[in-house]
């Protein structure tokens, strides 16, 4: 059953282009994606793991700049007369380079989290995020500052010598994004089903008890950050090279907190939590544009945030469980974790 | 392995142990041994230093001074992941499970040293992987017979009754196959019948050749099931031997009905 | 050499200042162990009632600056009272994220009703700088350090003397034994997030004349607090003063002889370096109220 609704749904987002006529709904879908990929790299650390990184965006601002750069080359002064030239390189390339610089920032930050934890290890994260942010607007020799990198090369994919393509149209952009949405998606659940995942929610769980059967807390944290890191990369690469401009803007601490409301609110430990989150946060504000506006949205969400803390802690995903379980059953269940919930259905479905 | 007949091979060796909180002594200069396949307890009145002791041995705390040796290797230093590495698994003295998983997972979550598979090999699918995952899960399921919890396995951690709790704590330390099993008062809390059933299975345990530290303040249980005994007070050991030894020891009375009476 | 001076007087007047939303945080932070997101918009508020009872409504000028002040009192009181309470027992994420809603919620209604447009306040001090010898310093500037100088006392004697501040140091100590020996603790978060609120609000509405009023200010105010927590040790008062005074100093030098634009990181900079080698905060050892 779960099994027939996956491909449904599938189904469903291959063939979106092929009907929604409208490119307007059709760009919406295409950064409601690209954030959803970062919302569920989000959800890795945070929700699985348990480290509370509030500065994640700038995972996500490293790999669009370093994508953008390495795509449209750049030439840097280094010292009394000697200059650093590098010439574009192929956007996948740069692409490849920008998950990997990003990936790199994580085990950086994953090393850090060790050492300093809880309510600091926030602070620390969000500081990350805006020294990033203010070296990004004031190295104006690198990153043009406020001004912007534009006209960054939109993705060209090539079968060698057979076919190439280079992605100007939105459509092809929405598949490239699906792709690695799916891709990233698989990613995680892979991940979390296995013993490396098990070693992740232990530590979130309870830590002293996964360190005496053996479980190294510095590796997993390290593991956790580095590759959420670089999937919030691979989700900037792609916004830069879809919307082909990048300014500092992008780190913005708001754009983080877009992502935490769209994990909490989703379920924070689940596969499909981020997912439920980022649709709706990402449709919403489309929904809400005729009659409310931005500054009107965002008060909206900062109430809706709070409601779903109060009201529904673990989210909408497994509330949406655990009513759709006791409707089954008669009686109400009690709410598991995610490697259960989830664990158990995707056993089946195996 | 118990040796059989000549001179026992010695498992642990504590020597010289200290422990300085600021000015505080929690341990002072603690020194004994455990052999292969013993069982030991280790006693003495609250404060006496006992689950310091264990957190010494375990690595969650850094002696001040003092080495602990297993199996003729160095633990100073290590941190509790690698202390597990090297065979020797402890319980906590407050219930210590995975409230949020079910029983099933507690196990495998245990299990993680008995499987290999890297994030790499993970996420590339690489055939061994789904093997060992299998093999893994068969492990669980024949850890959970073992102790006798295995009705309980869909259930969450957090929701078994307090006595399965404390089972399904040892059997998360045995899945992680230790050498050297270090128990933190597990029985506390536990009824007659419990207890008894807990003693048995310390027997299918030693009889596994797992080699046992046991803190405990249940007098019986521990005169039961202990080959040796030793006895902390206020961070010094008074007394050690053979149970019966211990029981009519004056001076271990004095520093328990000194510190207020304890169930003996 | 005078440069220097200079910059050294203005990092002491700045100083002064960052000491208050600093002391403010370390208060909520170290008592209620909350991650206040809400610290900035305090400040921001307070900035914004400034303008809104001295240049709109035209009332005098220090009068607006206690109103300032007592609003900020009130609001804070009531987000404790209406959000906080009922998640005494809940988890550090679980506020946070609260929190990080009512951050939303105040920003984006001090931008519907001021506009996103730079607001200034004009204080009624004479416009020509005082000099002394090779420095000069605004009027305003002084009355700002003068006031801070002040609260910052005042605050100091509240803990240290009252009975509330006694109260406030019992539950930081141990919550569960001061609520045993008879401490009000609900009493005690609403008033230490009120304080601390308040602080807030005063440090911002000292900096409103002396910066521009925007939507905004909070944002980085709120880091900033959080550094200057973070250099003085949680809950530590003392720690949070001298906090405020080393993020000034670290940011006048930085602005004044490596570059101005990156003035702002140099807070940042600061919080990583310090939590990178003692992770627990710089005074950490004296971790305690007052």
């Amino acid at each position: 059953m779960i099994d027939l609704l996956r491909w449904l749904w599938l189904a469903f987002l291959l063939s979106v282009p092929i009907w929604l006529g409208d490119q307007y709904y059709l760009h919406i879908l295409i950064t409601t994606g690209i954030f959803t990929i970062a919302a569920m790299s989000l959800n890795l650390l945070l929700g699985f793991t348990g480290q509370l990184s509030l500065g994640h965006v700038a995972f996500f601002g490293i790999g669009a700049y370093t994508s953008a750069l390495l795509s449209l080359g750049f030439d840097l002064e280094l010292a009394e007369g000697y200059t650093f030239v590098l010439a574009p390189k192929p956007v996948w390339f740069a692409f490849l380079c920008g998950v990997l610089v990003a990936g790199f920032f994580g085990w950086v930050i994953g090393k850090i989290s060790f050492k300093v934890r809880g309510a600091y290890f926030v602070i620390v994260t969000i500081s990350f995020a805006e020294v990033v942010r203010l070296v990004a607007l004031n190295w104006v020799d690198l990153t043009e500052g406020p001004m912007a990198l534009s006209n960054i090369p939109p993705f060209t994919l090539a079968v060698p010598g057979l076919w190439e393509q280079t992605l100007y149209r939105k459509a092809p952009n929405y598949y490239l994004m699906l792709a690695i949405a799916i891709l990233s998606y698989l990613i995680v659940r892979r991940l979390v089903l296995s013993r490396t995942g098990r070693a992740m929610i232990a530590l979130r769980e309870n830590e002293p008890l996964a360190t005496s059967v053996g479980i190294d807390v510095t590796r997993y944290l390290v593991l956790a950050a580095v590759v959420s890191a670089a999937m919030a990369g691979a989700a900037g690469g792609l916004y830069a090279h879809y919307v082909r401009i990048v300014d500092p803007d992008v780190f913005l601490f708001i754009y983080t907190v877009t992502m935490v409301i769209m994990v909490i609110t989703g379920g924070k430990g689940t596969l499909a939590g981020p997912v439920v989150g980022g649709l709706f946060f990402g449709i919403l504000p489309v929904l809400l544009r005729t009659i409310a506006e931005p500054e009107a949205q965002w008060i909206i969400y900062g109430v809706f945030m709070i409601v779903i803390v109060y009201f529904l802690p673990d989210g909408i995903v497994p509330a949406v469980r655990g009513w759709v379980e006791s409707l089954q059953s008669g009686r109400p269940t009690p709410e598991p974790a995610a490697l259960t919930g989830t664990a158990a259905a995707e056993r089946k479905a195996d | 392995m118990s040796g059989n007949g000549a001179a026992p091979d010695t498992a642990l060796s504590i020597e010289h142990i200290t422990v300085h909180f600021g000015g505080l002594v929690a341990v002072s200069d603690m020194t004994f041994t455990v052999n292969e396949g013993e069982v030991v307890g280790l006693i003495g009145p609250n404060g006496a230093g006992k689950t310091t002791a264990f957190n010494v041995i375990t690595g969650f705390l850094r002696p001040t001074r003092g080495e602990i040796r297993y199996r003729g290797r160095s633990l100073n230093g290590l941190r509790p992941h690698e202390v597990a590495e090297a065979g020797l698994v402890r319980t906590f003295q407050k219930t210590s499970v995975f409230a949020t998983n079910t029983v099933f997972e507690n196990i495998l979550i245990g299990l993680h040293r008995r499987g290999r598979a890297t994030a790499w090999q993970t996420l590339l699918g690489l055939p061994g992987v789904r093997a060992e995952e299998q093999r893994l899960r068969d492990e669980a399921r024949a850890l959970l017979d073992f102790v006798g919890i295995a009705q309980r396995a869909g259930e969450l951690g957090g929701a078994l009754p307090y006595g399965e709790q404390r089972l399904l704590e040892v059997a998360i330390a045995l899945a992680a196959r230790p050498s050297m099993l270090l128990l933190d008062e597990p029985v506390s809390g536990m009824n007659p019948s419990e207890t008894s059933s807990f003693m048995r299975l310390l027997e299918r345990i030693r009889a596994r050749d797992v080699t046992v530290l046991l803190v405990e303040h249940d007098m019986r249980m521990v005169m039961g099931v202990s080959d040796r005994v030793v006895v902390l007070n206020q961070g010094k050991i008074i007394a050690e031997g053979p149970p019966a030894d211990i029981q009519g020891n004056p001076e271990v009375i004095r520093a328990y009905l000194g510190a207020g009476v304890r169930d003996a | 050499m005078d440069q220097l001076l200079q910059h050294l007087l203005n990092a002491l007047i700045l100083g002064g200042t960052y000491a208050l939303l600093g002391i403010g945080l370390t208060l909520i932070f170290g008592i209620m162990r909350v991650v206040n997101f809400t610290h900035g918009e305090l400040y921001a508020l307070g900035a914004y009632m400034v303008y809104f009872f001295a240049m709109v409504l035209g009332v005098n000028f220090f009068l607006a600056l206690i109103v300032a002040v007592l609003i900020g009192i009130a609001v804070g009181g009531l987000i404790e009272l209406v959000l906080l309470r009922g998640l005494r027992d809940a988890s550090i994420d679980t506020t946070m994220l609260v929190m990080i809603g009512a951050w939303i919620i105040m920003q984006n209604s001090e931008q519907l009703a001021w506009s996103g447009v730079a607001k200034s306040i004009v204080p009624p001090f004479p416009q020509e700088p005082l000099v002394l010898g090779p420095v000069s310093v605004s009027w305003t500037r002084v009355f700002v350090f003068v006031v801070a100088a002040l609260l910052i006392v005042g605050t100091h004697l509240l803990i240290q003397r009252t009975r509330l501040g006694k109260a406030m140091r019992a539950t930081f100590q141990d919550r569960d034994t001061a609520a045993l020996m008879g401490v009000n603790i609900n009493a005690v978060y609403t008033a230490t997030f009120a304080l601390g609120s308040g602080l807030a609000a005063a440090a911002g509405a000292l900096l409103g004349p002396v910066f521009v009023v925007t939507p905004t200010m909070g944002n980085l105010a709120a880091l900033k607090a959080f550094a200057i927590v973070i250099l003085g040790g949680l809950g530590n008062i003392k720690g949070a003063t001298a906090g405020g005074f080393i993020l000034a100093f670290a940011e006048e030098i930085g602005a004044g002889y490596v570059s101005s634009g990156y003035r702002d990181a140099m807070g940042f900079l600061l919080i990583i370096i310090v939590l990178l080698f003692r992770p627990t905060g710089l005074f950490a050892r004296a971790e305690r109220v007052g």
